[in-house]
């Protein structure tokens, strides 16, 4: 086990060692800067069909998290993240991807310990550190402005 | 013009996130929840919110701008709200897209089988 473990740690290094840095930049930078624009067109137009700044910019996620779920589920989003990388990864379709396909792969491990807590893998600890993130600086906001 | 900076300051936070993929190994996990903090802080100093008004959805795309989100959510709700704002005013910026991935993955698991290679 210990000597597959390092059989294999050496060829993952051989493999890292030829992924062309470079290439893999500037298709994650070329996906992800067309996702970011297909953000930007769904904000216009949900502000065009009358919603606020906020809750334009709300759907537009909704809306892209709806397509990267649809994509995860006909196993689509999975041939375009292999090409992207970080592309698909870092716009809030990789989190909808991670939501929906692990909770896909948990569907037979039952519905309650099975998608409903496997569904958190990825989103469990980006929530989790974003909102305490976001309470720690809200408690330092309230120090500065309200006390002083 | 909007487009192009959308575009590129989009583009920028992937490929920077593919750099650090590609030289520290880390994560998808770990990038991202390193990205939703990067966003909280970057937010809480009040760079990320100029950014928005420059590139839109170049910046509000990417996961940092879901910890911007919740930075400018907890800003407001201790503007209005005072010390309970605290508590409150993370998850309530960022509720919208939270219920949207969890409501659409679990249906998601019903609808579609895992296929397995």
């Amino acid at each position: 086990m210990n000597a597959d473990n390092k059989t294999y740690a050496r060829y993952a290094e051989k493999r890292a060692k030829k992924s062309p840095v470079l290439q893999n930049c500037a298709r994650a930078f070329t996906v992800g800067g067309i996702i970011c624009c297909a953000g930007h067109a769904l904000r216009v137009l949900w502000s065009a069909a009358g919603l606020s700044e906020d809750d334009s910019g709300m759907m537009a996620s909704v809306t892209l998290i709806l397509v990267a779920v649809l994509l995860t589920g006909f196993g689509k989003f999975d041939e375009i993240a292999k090409f992207a990388g970080a592309g698909t990864l870092v716009p809030i379709t990789g989190f909808a991807n991670a939501v929906a396909s692990t909770a896909i792969e948990a569907r037979s491990e039952g519905l309650v310990t099975g998608v409903g807590a496997k569904l958190f893998t990825v989103a469990g600890p980006v929530i989790v550190y974003g909102v305490s993130a976001g309470a720690i600086y809200g408690a330092v906001y309230f120090v500065l402005t309200k006390l002083f | 013009m909007e487009y192009l900076f959308a575009f590129v300051v989009g583009g920028a936070f992937c490929a920077l996130a593919q750099i650090l993929i590609d030289k520290t190994r880390l994560s998808p996990a770990r990038i991202l929840t390193a990205y939703v903090v990067a966003g909280v802080i970057l937010g809480g100093v009040g760079l990320y919110g100029p950014l928005v008004g420059i590139a839109g959805g170049g910046a509000s795309t990417p996961l940092t701008g879901f910890g911007y989100l919740i930075a400018e959510g907890t800003k407001k709700a201790v503007d209005s709200d005072g010390a309970v704002g605290i508590l409150k005013g993370g998850i309530t910026a960022a509720a919208g897209g939270i219920t949207a991935a969890l409501l659409l993955g679990m249906l998601a698991s019903l609808v579609f089988r895992s296929k397995m290679k």
